[in-house]
């Protein structure tokens, strides 16, 4: 095994959305960026396939902050205003830069962005992750490692040192020293049983390949974590798993059950709500469920077809394949297995208003970073840009960086422990051990099987078969690189599977439907729990913080319980 | 769902392995392209839009309701072709011009 020791001045884990743009706005400074991708910045993450719309925007007449309470109202009060405040703010200059870079957004005649709702834009969103690489490209002080994945930070004395990875291209152990980093790396997939367990178990809404690394490497190193419990169940067209958005907002399809009645306003009409009704009219026999277009015009069809091409090209297949287009039947929809996403939901690293995390020198962005639902890609892209400016800053005073040569050695042989013949008495494979860990989460820890319901016993269950489950990772054997980091991401989503059933062990109320839905508490308990619920490993138990919601991160603001 | 990659059609250029967000495409000893798992697959169809020669199909698989069509790109100046193949035969072309928004 060859190692590679890189030196920088910040290092950015995961070259997505916030990864990109924080690299592009730190560049200014001139400082050296290192950006370590697991896949190649030009198709990888969340937007690879492309996105439908741009769907934070304050359009004419609104505010950032009607945008931040429309927040705080669909998560229940669970969010924090000065971060969604500050996204906000940036949502229309970032904006303006991604059609610098080429975007093409929809205007009126009059040259103004043309709004779907009160917060959508419209674009051509297909190219969007190749027309940001390419702005990342063209700056010389920053370097891209693709196809190198980053499995662990180095920490000493609460201060980070930089990172560890492995190069699943070049057989590489990667060392990097940086005083400072940032955690771009998305949220969690593949903590649940899919929807399509089989052959097409990776057809998920969320990329299978975002791992929770992020979370998981924070939580290891002690990082404060907020709202893990909040977990993102989506509404999506059955099978191709394709985003609805456009069907609802674009063309106003409702969402009615097989009688044709439509159910939204039995149920509300937030996120979660949306989810909830879906799941009550089936389990109560009215289903399936599916989004009114039976009707629309030849041209809304012929629209449709093109824009899921530019996101999610399977339902364009569908529709073809089956030879119905939506005017012709309406689409079917189910909830999918629970993700942590902190772009949706409020779940992720604990951060101050300048992204800084728990963790001296570590700052967080995107999906990974918690706080603040509904962020989207111009809120991954503004606060990529907030935690690069806020870097920028800190480099100035920043304390050098070193590894510690122990902690270096350790890594080593890890790898090598990994690496070394398989154990022949041994069954166990990263494969089986990752739909063991599906299976449990999915019927003790509210999966679609118990229709995202669980109660204190369940989860007790499944805290100690994920425990188990951690430990058997020990003996596992990878033949080269790629089955490596195969363990890693098991590894990593093993551990946030851990913090999200302390979390949701945590929350003793039903706040919201689906997301977090106790058997034993169904009602939502407004005196106990309209807090942030926090949590820190220490020991290898998780401490549970209930913070008060003016908490502003790097202030200790419990709450009174 | 998943990917077909044409071996006879490869020319083993390498762009798809370098750019599958899930590191799932190999280049085999005869420098070809071969998916590690054909499960892995999610879906979002880079790899065909990188794809110089056209040599990879994309298809649902039989379990989300896939009928044995098979999907590929082609791209002439802005316009990105989707082109469908059905399995009676016929071909369906999309043409979708990248310098045009979506509607909706
Ligand atoms: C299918 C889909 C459709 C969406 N559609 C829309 C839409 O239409 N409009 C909208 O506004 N929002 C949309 N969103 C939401 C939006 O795309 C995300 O919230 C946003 O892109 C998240 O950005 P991020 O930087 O946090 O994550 P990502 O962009 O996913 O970046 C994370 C990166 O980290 C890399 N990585 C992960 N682990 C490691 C590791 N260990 N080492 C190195 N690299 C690593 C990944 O490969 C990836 O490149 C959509 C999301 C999805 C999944």
């Amino acid at each position: 095994m060859k190692t590679e020791f890189i030196r920088t001045d910040l290092l950015i884990i995961g070259g997505g959305t916030a990864g990109c743009w924080a690299a592009i706005t730190a560049a200014q400074t001139g400082r050296r960026i290192l950006i370590c991708e697991k896949a190649h910045i030009k198709r990888s993450g969340c937007l690879a396939a492309g996105v439908n719309a741009l769907n934070a925007y304050i359009t004419k007449g609104k505010t950032p902050q009607d945008y931040a309470d429309y927040c705080k109202q669909d998560a229940a009060g669970i969010a924090r205003d000065d971060l969604l405040l500050s996204l906000a703010e940036r949502f229309n200059s970032v904006t303006a830069r991604l059609e610098e870079l080429g975007l093409v957004i929809l205007k009126d005649a009059d040259g103004n962005y043309v709004s779907r709702g009160w917060r959508n834009i419209k674009i051509n969103g297909e190219n969007i992750k190749p027309l940001l690489a390419e702005a990342v490209s063209r700056y010389d002080n920053i370097t891209v490692r693709n196809h190198v994945n980053i499995t662990d930070l180095a920490v000493s004395g609460n201060r980070v040192q930089g990172a560890y990875g492995i190069g699943i291209r070049d057989d590489t152990f990667y060392c990097i020293e940086a005083p400072a980093v940032l955690i771009a790396t998305g949220g969690a997939a593949g903590l649940y049983r899919p929807n399509n367990p089989g052959f097409s178990r990776h057809k998920m809404w969320y990329p299978p390949f975002n791992t929770g690394a992020g979370y998981a490497m924070g939580i290891r190193h002690g990082a404060e974590m907020t709202t893990m419990e909040m977990r993102f169940i989506a509404l999506r067209c059955k099978d191709t798993i394709a985003p609805t958005g456009t069907l609802a907002q674009g063309v106003g399809a409702r969402q009615i059950n097989a009688a044709g009645e439509v159910y939204e306003q039995k149920y509300g009409l937030t996120t979660s709500e949306r989810v909830y009704g879906t799941v009550r009219e089936n389990l109560e026999g009215r289903g399936p469920c599916y989004l009114r277009t039976e009707g629309i015009s030849p041209e809304q069809d012929d629209a449709l077809i093109k824009a899921y091409l530019n996101m999610a090209p399977s339902q364009t297949l569908r529709w073809i394949e089956q030879g119905k287009l939506p005017s012709q039947q309406n689409v079917e929809i189910e909830g999918t297995e629970p993700y942590i996403v902190g772009g949706h939901t409020a779940s992720g690293f604990w951060v101050d208003a300048s992204r800084a995390t728990t963790i001296g020198g570590l700052y967080a962005a995107g999906d990974v970073a918690g706080g603040a639902p509904q962020k989207y890609v111009t809120g991954a892209l503004a606060e990529g840009e907030i935690a690069a400016e806020s870097i920028s800053r800190y480099l100035d005073t920043a304390p050098a960086a070193a590894l510690d040569p122990d902690d270096l050695d350790a890594h080593r042989q890890e790898i090598e422990r990994y690496l070394a013949p398989a154990e022949p008495e041994n069954p166990d494979t990263a494969e089986t051990l990752e739909a063991a860990m599906q299976q449990v989460m999915d019927t003790c820890a509210g999966g679609i099987g118990t229709h995202y319901q669980y109660s204190a016993a369940q989860l007790a269950k499944a805290d100690a078969e994920i425990r188990l489950l951690e430990q058997r990772t020990e003996r596992l054997h990878a033949a080269d690189f790629y089955a490596l980091m195969q363990i890693y991401e098991l590894r990593e989503r093993l551990t946030v599977c851990r913090c999200v059933i302390a979390h949701l062990n945590a929350r003793k109320e039903t706040r919201w439907h689906c997301f977090a839905e106790r058997t034993d508490f169904p009602l939502r308990d407004d005196r106990d729990f309209r807090c942030f619920v926090n949590s820190r490993l220490e020991g290898g138990e998780f401490r549970i913080i209930l913070r008060d919601l003016r908490a502003r991160g790097g202030e200790c603001n419990e709450h009174p319980d | 769902m998943s990917i077909r990659i044409d071996a006879a059609a490869c020319i083993g250029c390498g762009r798809c392995t370098e750019i599958c967000p899930g590191s799932l495409i190999l280049r085999g000893a005869d420098g070809k392209a071969r998916l590690r798992d054909v499960r892995d697959c999610w879906g979002c169809t880079s790899c065909l839009k990188e794809c110089p020669v056209h040599a990879i199909r994309f298809y649902l698989g039989a379990d989300i309701g896939g009928r044995g069509s098979e999907l590929h790109t082609e791209q002439q100046g802005n316009i990105l072709h989707w082109i469908i193949d059905l399995p009676d035969g016929t071909r369906r072309d999309i043409p979708v011009n990248q310098k045009e928004s979506n509607r909706y």
